[in-house]
């Protein structure tokens, strides 16, 4: 039974049709008498529409970038509004963070952080609930019978004894002027008819036959194409530019100097290309001219030999410490990663005197439209943004600096402007997943039972940029997510976290972002632990398990899926790992095979998951496949670096990916449950790195502290 | 200067420099946008056209090098036999995620499948390594490639 939801209904202001808006927050100033009113003073963050041709449209407050939210979202509307899928039209949310903002994520308008379907779970269900209703309503007055004895049903409502039926769209009028019920049933989990179900996604049609229209795809009348080059080194200026040879490549039209950048513009990107590479630009490289990465991390290291925030403390570590039998101590490392989304960075822009028109894929629209205004010197309302497919976001799209090259561009150009980025741009002024460094000890009892646990580890914080405010007393929840409130029993624990921003490298969010370093930290060195106990590593993680059961669970079921300790060739082995987060319990269990010269190779993975209820189990498999992959990748081949200030990778080449013939078979077993929903866009991603890890320790006996794994390190001796 | 190209069994006449890639005259000169552009340098096959009948990296293809042959792009590769079930495998599969590579992938796919009715795997490797899925959905790629060569067989024994 829910209660008391504010409903808004402004039937007249879409043609008629029936418009419903829903809220999840607190109400503000929400009084009795303003719910049927257009001006009431409260804030709805989404919409449904009917139309009186009875398609159902849904304004969607995520964006879709592989992860299926534009088939898992619909599904909940449909469910309780009881319709097919295929009735669920589907808009791009305009920014809008009164209307459209994450309740996950303080109210931003943003789609990461695995939380479309967690933060949309109840309110979307209650939306199409109310509309139901509403429209249930409609029909039994115009029947003059009770609501009661009529039923939803396949985007109609029936009565049954009397063999009547109106379509929604028959009824979008009349539903509008309904009273908002106070309160809705929603259906209990026996009876969901989609939630649960391998719906077809319905963006899948318009990706196999090339009609998808993402950002890059975008075509304003009469646009132009720019590509740029961006000081190589980060905080660097442009000294001069000489755009003689550059100007006289056919279809260039105009060479825009900024402060840090130059863009050719042109007809196409073929002749910006063919400019660009014409174009002689001698820059100030700025105060990172020297910047090297073992600097960086130089740093980091000299950061964990002091204190830091305190991240969780439990129990009395040192004590427990001085009164343990074994110690086991470590060091970790993880570098800076590229995102190196297949759709390079780009935006389109269109500046104008009175307005500013900007299309492009984004995470963050409203703060897309916030940072066009700026940048363009426009008030807020004369900024329009049109929201695209993104061609992989995994955290890129997060941020809007490609907005503000866009927009710094099209104010010298007359027309709309595309700005595409090169790959090689797109990798060396990318916003990296920070490098860390981490410091563990732990003491051991008798037994091996871990009886003290002591971590601390520095690095960036990208929260502390992004959404400062939930940066507080030195820690953020995204940084120390995966160290901190661990699945084991470990009843003295310290942890400690030092941030410390690098020089001249700017960080951002990457798929399974803070766990993406902190599960590979913890789970190695819960292996480690194992190792010094003796034990294996499965039964070890275990025994730590008691109070954790759907940890427990997640872990006894990828055991037996992996033919956990069956034996195999030498050089072969197998790692596990286990993790909460995204409130998600995964394991996973990495078989990889170590060649003579070193390469590693991941030939099969298994993972075990229960987020929960699953709404769609088709896209839990997919994501869980694809996380694998982002992670394996990172495991094997990610490193960013910097030299002389300059990013070192440039494009496939150096910055490989994994590829068809070198995925591993995967296969995803999902336990059945009725709680509420976690996150699965990222924690494939987070859990398998350890894994492949732990596997390679298994191969090989050589421990991986530092990532990308080091081939040279396994070869085996001669 | 002025060419003519063939894409998609049309003429069409583009006025740019003989060495532009014809990636950009598709996607800017003539607006069809299905064909992406991913690396620039041939090392991720986003931009896969056919020329003729062959798999070709459209990004660091000269326009030059199109001329006389006939393009193919992912707009019209439905109306060719193995096109058409690579395309049906990969709605029946759900292979894309954020899709954006998929057009390469669908037409490095179709011409495997056109050249070896029964892909191997190292078939498959050998034809698709080329092919970048920063998504990960090269499972579903493979499983997509022998579900259509499949459907292939069963169509030709029925006929």
């Amino acid at each position: 039974m829910i209660s008391r939801r504010q409903f808004l209904c402004t039937g007249a202001a879409l043609g008629g049709g029936l418009l419903i808006g829903f809220r999840t927050g607190p109400s503000i100033g929400a009084s009795p008498g303003a719910e049927s009113a257009a001006s009431a003073p409260f804030v709805p963050n989404a919409f449904i529409r009917i139309a009186s041709d009875g398609h159902v449209v849904l304004t969607m407050p995520y964006v879709e970038m592989g992860q299926g939210t534009y088939t898992s979202i619909p599904m909940l509307i449909a469910e309780e509004l009881e319709v097919d899928l295929k009735q669920v039209r589907l808009e791009h949310a305009p920014p809008n963070e009164k209307l459209y903002g994450n309740p996950l994520l303080g109210g931003i308008q943003a789609t990461g952080n695995s939380n479309a379907v967690r933060a949309s779970w109840q309110p979307l269900r209650q939306a199409g609930a109310t509309a139901r209703t509403m429209l249930v309503s409609a029909a039994a007055k115009r029947w003059n019978v009770d609501p009661a004895s009529c039923r939803a049903q396949s985007g109609e409502v029936r009565h049954a004894q009397t063999a009547r039926r109106l379509k929604y769209g028959e009824l979008a009028a009349d539903a509008a002027r309904q009273p908002v019920p106070k309160s809705v049933v929603l259906k209990r989990p026996g009876e969901f008819r989609l939630i649960g179900t391998p719906a077809k996604r319905l963006d899948t049609p318009a990706k196999v036959n090339g009609t998808a229209v993402y950002g890059i795809d975008a075509r304003p009348r009469g646009v132009k194409v720019a590509t740029l080059a961006q000081s190589p080194v980060f905080g660097g200026r442009v000294k001069s530019v000489d755009e003689a040879a550059a100007k006289a490549v056919k279809g260039v039209r105009q060479i825009v100097r900024l402060d840090d950048a130059v863009a050719v513009v042109a007809d196409h990107m073929g002749a910006a290309k063919k400019g660009l590479a014409a174009l002689v630009v001698e820059w100030d490289d700025g105060p990172h001219a020297k910047l090297d990465t073992s600097e960086i991390v130089g740093a980091l290291e000299q950061a964990t030999l002091n204190s830091g925030a305190v991240a969780q403390n439990a129990g009395n570590v040192d004590s427990a410490m001085a009164g343990a039998v074994t110690k086991v101590e470590a060091t970790y490392q993880v570098p800076f990663l590229a995102h190196a989304a297949l759709e390079p960075m780009n935006c389109t822009a269109h500046v104008r005197k009175d307005g500013c028109e900007v299309w492009v894929g984004s995470q963050v629209v409203a703060r897309a439209q916030a940072a066009a205004a700026k940048t363009a010197g426009l008030p807020l309302d004369k900024v329009v943004v049109h929201n695209h497919l993104i061609g992989g976001g995994f955290g890129r799209r997060l941020e809007v600096d490609g907005v503000i090259r866009a927009v710094e561009i099209a104010k010298h150009v007359e027309g709309p402007v595309k700005v595409v980025w090169t790959r090689e741009e797109d990798i060396q002024h990318d916003m990296y997943r920070p490098c860390f460094f981490d410091r563990l000890s732990a003491g051991l009892d008798e037994k091996g039972t871990p009886v003290a646990w002591h971590h601390r580890f520095a690095g960036s914080s990208v929260l502390a940029r992004w959404a400062p405010p939930t940066f507080n007393n030195g820690v953020d929840p995204d940084t120390t997510e995966g160290a901190i409130d661990l699945v084991y029993a470990l009843p003295n624990l310290h942890v400690e976290y030092a941030r410390v921003e690098p020089p001249g490298i700017p960080t951002a969010f990457w798929r399974s972002v803070g766990p993406s370093h902190n599960v590979f930290v913890i789970e190695s060195f819960v292996d480690e632990l194992a190792a010094a106990a003796k034990q294996d590593p499965v039964a070890y993680r275990r025994a730590l398990l008691g109070r954790t059961p759907r940890a427990k669970a997640v872990l006894e079921l990828v055991a037996e899926k992996a033919d956990w300790g069956k034996p195999l060739p030498p050089r072969v082995g197998r790692g596990v790992s286990v993790q909460h987060v995204f409130a998600t319990y995964m394991a996973q269990v990495a078989e990889v095979e170590v060649s003579k010269d070193g390469a590693v190779r991941v030939r099969r993975v298994v993972c075990a998951v229960d987020c929960g209820t699953v709404v769609n189990p088709d896209t839990v498999e997919a994501q869980i496949q694809s996380a694998i992959i982002f992670g394996v990748t990172a495991a094997l081949y990610g490193e960013i670096t910097l030299k002389d200030g300059r990013v070192e990778q440039a494009n496939f080449d150096t910055y490989q990916m994994l590829r068809m013939n070198e995925a591993p078979a995967v296969e995803v077993h999902i336990v059945q449950s009725r709680e509420p929903p976690g996150g699965m866009g990222e924690a494939g991603t987070s859990c398998i790195v350890p894994a492949v890890a732990n596997a390679v320790y298994a191969a090989t006996g050589k421990r991986l502290r530092k990532l990308p794994v080091d081939t040279a390190a396994l070869k085996q001796p001669a | 200067m002025t060419q003519t190209l063939t894409i998609n069994g049309t003429a069409r006449r583009v006025d740019v420099d003989d060495d532009t890639p014809l990636l950009w005259v598709l996607r800017d000169v003539l607006g069809m946008t299905g064909t992406k552009f991913g690396c620039g340098r041939a090392l991720c096959g986003a931009c896969t056209v056919h020329l003729d009948g062959e798999p070709v990296r459209s990004c660091v293809t000269p326009i030059s090098a199109a001329g006389n042959k006939r393009v193919t792009t992912i707009e019209a590769i439905g109306a060719t036999v193995a096109g058409k079930r690579i395309q049906q495998a990969w709605n029946e599969l759900e292979v894309p995620q954020c899709g954006y590579c998929q057009p390469g992938q669908i037409m490095s796919a179709t011409a495997l499948l056109a050249a070896k009715p029964k892909p191997t795997d190292a078939d498959i490797d050998a034809a698709m390594s080329g092919n970048i899925c920063r998504c990960g959905t090269y499972a579903r790629i493979r499983a997509g490639i022998k579900r259509a060569a499949r459907e292939s067989r069963n169509d030709r024994k029925g006929a």
